[in-house]
């Protein structure tokens, strides 16, 4: 069936033999990918697969190193994203390029070519808007709108361009589960009016529900095509992942009401630092020695500024509003929290959580001068390399920590690699308080599983672990109880035993938690 | 329209981070020469006074003397180059070294001059550390507007030399003006205890600042690649977040690059004035603390590179001095060589990191916007 009746090929996208080297790296190697008309086609595979390289070269924005790309039937070299839009591509990336201080409409116009008047793209994008059930209000300023909003406007703007094929990286990393629901509504009815969809993401359940074919991805050469409603999500992982990975094992824990607690939050508020950080308000929250509580949420509804906050970067007025074991933690910064124990993973790796450009046995000194003071700095603040660059080895053997060379710099790791020293450096300390943002973003499945395996271990051992994670299924892996943050409140944590995706998910649209307890005393 | 743009290499080779300089400093002699002969002079011979000759007393001992001139310009752009390198390490950018070191001589200089009666041994240690607090404390100027009220510390660094020049030219004409001095715009001479001793007084001129510029040197080499407060200088520097993170505050980092580049600079000042000049005059700098900038970065930041750095810069001077004479250029020619030097310095080191693209009529031009490791 490759032609059809009327002579046009039934194959909208075809590409042949694709290939693109970086260095000695193969990112994409000899990829072939057939996307028809009307067809929502999933593009699978874990981080450093080759997906986003694939999706590059076909939206113009790099270069193939060999093959061949047929649109239509007709081969064709795109050779920049302007070239791909007029050929009927459009793209909606994975982080939103919007100017936070421009309206909807204006951000919109931004990305158009011509000249057309604001008020007839805004009057434009609300009739596409709310034909597709996607409302948006055109004059609305970025800054004010959720991430979801946001991302509604890349939708608008990359339909206003009615292309044939959409492509939509890793679209509900970002929202809640309803969100994605309304998402998949959408994308259901773009398929029917014949236009396609390629939908790259790495969550199967989503793929086995939404889509007609799936491309599996492995290193950067295709494993397989298939059709993902007839695979099961197992089938699908050990597609992308190669083998089976290891399960993380929850070991049961024991009755937590009489642990002790290590970390106290009381009444934490901030005002927003920036116009468009979100304000803290009110946030209360107890770990307790050998729990791990989780807090889920979609990106941007104040976790970065929690973790700021707790960890000490930024002080709070009142001492008493974050107590480290037992003892008032408000007004130290993150040295003396360290020093009462803690320890801390921020979610970015480089430049925040390491320095790039400094070797790995001086990143275990950046969190780590103080509270191993004494091994690591001789007199005169003279710094002792002998032992600090035993430990960085130690770490690198005890994480598995795959590197080239002896000491190589942060920012030569691998983004899996680079967390997993990080994570070791504070594991490495026994700390009574772990708190880590993200502790799995961007890592491998193998790596993933060893990660959180350590934190469930560490808390088990008699530690704190407080986790903030965007990945429900990490937190509903290792949480002994989750709490929800939407828009800098924090709800009370549902015990893992009374916690549903539904329950959680509704927290996530910012549900008020009253009324959720009575629905679920309803029901 | 054509378009020519820099693009990041992916890896930067390490070999030619170490030539840098080195290609640098052959660029900046070619040029040199090509603006001789455009100026209607022989080039090899200009460039032979210029930078053979001040250095024949390595081999020739009736020319011993200009080995201690070198020392002399060499140990102020030295001093002030190492406290710099801090600086800059941590992301701070001094850019008054000058006004520091004016204030650094001017504070040193209050007692041979306002206490002339004050003698003994003590006066000259106690004129070097007033030299080094008054330098310090200008630096902390611009320091403090930084962490207080968040200027550019550039702007404001900068435009404190001109204070600094301008009170110095009131000082010396008004206040401090020498009474048996006939009028003339300085002040006193300073007596025997007031004066930094020579090295080796029967060979030349040059005094201990040099010696002071070397041992800075160490020090700081030491300070950066060894201590614990050099990791929070360079943390602090690469990576401000990480550096946050690390529990170091930037604020205080300010202060600290600011008081020892300071420092530094006005310890530079009291030794020039004491050594070489033995008074104030209203113009004590031939723009060491401009020049000193030029010395950090041909150094690489490294103290013991910019020791290397301060001497060729040293030899700018010297050599301006000597071409002036001997075939009559401008002196203007030595501000000339230093600035093509600080010029192809950034040049190479903008292009280790970077290649040159030019494309035309923006055909392709996003195609390619992630280069080929291959081609680095």
């Amino acid at each position: 069936m490759n032609s059809q009746p009327d002579g046009r090929p039934a194959n909208l996208l075809e590409v042949r033999g694709l290939t693109k080297i970086f260095g000695t790296l193969k990112a994409c190697d000899d990829v072939d990918l057939t996307i028809g008309k009307g067809e929502i086609h999933a593009l699978l595979g874990e981080n450093g697969a080759g997906k986003s390289t694939l999706v590059k070269m076909l939206f113009g924005s790099l270069e193939p190193y060999s093959g061949q790309i047929r649109w239509n039937g007709e081969p064709v070299a795109i050779s920049s994203p302007s070239v791909a839009r007029r050929l009927g591509l459009g793209m909606v990336f994975q982080h939103f390029s919007l100017f936070e201080a421009l309206s909807a409409a204006e951000n919109i116009a931004l990305s158009l070519d011509d000249d057309t008047p604001i008020g007839t793209i805004a009057a434009k994008a609300r009739a596409l808007s709310y034909s597709y059930g996607l409302p948006l209000d055109p004059y609305a300023m970025v800054g004010d709108l959720s991430v979801g909003e946001r991302q509604r406007i890349e939708i608008i703007r990359c339909l206003l361009q009615a292309p044939d094929l959409i492509i939509l990286d890793e679209p509900t990393s970002v929202l809640t589960p309803q969100e994605a629901d309304r998402l998949f509504e959408t994308l259901e009815r773009l398929r029917e009016e014949g236009k396609s969809i390629l939908y790259i993401s790495h969550r199967l359940e989503e793929v086995k529900r939404l889509c007609d074919k799936a491309t599996v991805m492995r290193h950067g050469r295709v494993v397989g095509h298939c059709d993902p409603r007839n695979e099961t999500a197992a089938s699908l992982a050990r597609m992308m992942v190669g083998n089976e990975v290891q399960r993380v094992v929850r070991m049961p824990a024991e009755d937590m009401q009489d642990a002790e607690k290590l970390l106290e939050i009381r009444d934490l508020s901030r005002r927003p630092a920036t116009p468009f950080s979100t304000p803290l308000n009110g946030i209360c929250l107890d770990v307790r020695a050998g729990e791990v509580i989780g807090v889920a949420g979609v990106a941007g509804n104040g976790q970065g500024e929690f973790f700021e906050a707790v960890s000490g970067e930024v002080l709070q007025p009142a001492a008493g509003t974050i107590r480290l074991r037992g003892k008032d933690a408000g007004r130290l910064n993150i040295t003396g929290r360290r020093l009462l124990g803690a320890a801390f993973v921020p979610e970015e790796r480089l430049g925040h959580g390491a320095a790039p450009r400094l070797p790995l046995s001086e990143n275990l000194l950046l969190s780590r001068h103080a509270t191993d003071g004494k091994a690591f700095v001789g007199a005169a603040g003279l710094l002792r390399t002998g032992a600090i660059d035993r430990a960085a080895q130690r770490i690198v053997g005890v994480m598995d920590v795959r590197k080239s060379g002896h000491d190589p710099e942060a920012a030569a790791l691998s983004g899996g690699n680079l967390q997993k020293f990080l994570i070791g450096r504070e594991l490495d300390r026994r700390p009574a308080v772990l708190v880590v943002n993200q502790p799995t973003w961007g890592v491998d499945a193998g790596a993933a599983a060893r990660i959180r395996q350590s934190l469930i271990e560490l808390a088990r051992g008699g530690s704190a672990v407080l986790v903030i994670s965007q990945d429900l299924d990490e937190l509903f892996e290792i949480s002994d109880a989750i709490a929800v943050m939407h828009n800098g409140e924090l709800s009370r944590p549902l015990a893992i035993a009374e916690a549903t995706r539904e329950k959680i998910g509704l927290l996530m649209g910012g549900a008020e938690p009253r009324h959720l307890h009575q629905a679920a005393e309803t029901a | 329209m054509m378009r020519v743009e820099l693009v990041r290499r992916p890896q930067h080779s390490t070999l030619f981070s170490v030539l840098s300089p080195f290609i640098a400093l052959v660029l900046t002699v070619i040029a040199g020469a090509l603006m001789f002969s455009l100026l209607g002079k022989n080039p090899f011979e200009a460039l032979y006074y210029y930078f053979v000759e001040p250095l024949t007393g390595l081999w020739d001992e009736n020319n011993r003397w200009q080995l201690h001139e070198l020392a002399i310009k060499a140990a102020p752009l030295i001093l002030i180059g190492v406290g710099l390198a801090v600086c800059y390490q941590s992301n701070n950018w001094n850019i008054g070294a000058e006004g520091q070191f004016i204030l650094g001589a001017i504070f040193g200089s209050m007692l041979p001059v306002v206490f002339p009666q004050f003698q003994g041994p003590l006066v000259l240690p106690a004129m070097l550390l007033l030299g080094v607090l008054g330098g310090a404390l200008y630096a902390w100027i611009p320091a403090l507007l930084k962490t207080r009220f968040n200027t550019n510390e550039i702007l404001t660094s900068l435009m404190l030399v001109y204070v600094a020049q301008l009170l110095l030219d009131w000082m010396v004409r008004g206040p401090w003006r020498n009474p048996e001095g006939n009028n003339f715009p300085e002040t006193r001479r300073f007596h025997m205890d007031a004066v930094l001793p020579e090295i080796l007084p029967s060979a030349g001129r040059a005094n201990l600042g040099f010696v002071f510029a070397l041992v800075a040197a160490v020090l700081v080499w030491v300070l950066i690649s060894k201590t614990l407060k050099g990791f929070e200088v360079r943390v602090l520097g690469a990576s401000p977040r990480a550096g946050r993170f690390a529990g170091f505050s930037a604020a205080r980092m300010v202060f600290f690059a600011f008081g020892l580049s300071g420092a530094l600079a006005g310890l530079a000042g009291i030794s020039e004035v004491s050594g070489a000049m033995g008074q104030l005059r209203p113009v004590i700098s031939p723009g060491y603390g401009f020049t000193a900038i030029i010395v950090a970065f041909l150094g690489r930041l490294n103290p013991l590179g910019i020791v290397a750095a301060g001497l060729v810069l040293g030899l700018t001077y010297l050599g301006g001095e000597a071409a002036q004479i001997s075939i009559g250029v401008s002196d203007k020619v030595a501000r000339v060589f230093q600035g093509m030097l600080l010029f192809f310095v950034l040049g190479c080191d903008t292009l280790i990191h970077y290649r040159i693209r030019i494309s035309g009529f923006r055909r392709a031009a996003p195609a390619e916007a992630e280069p080929v490791a291959g081609r680095a």
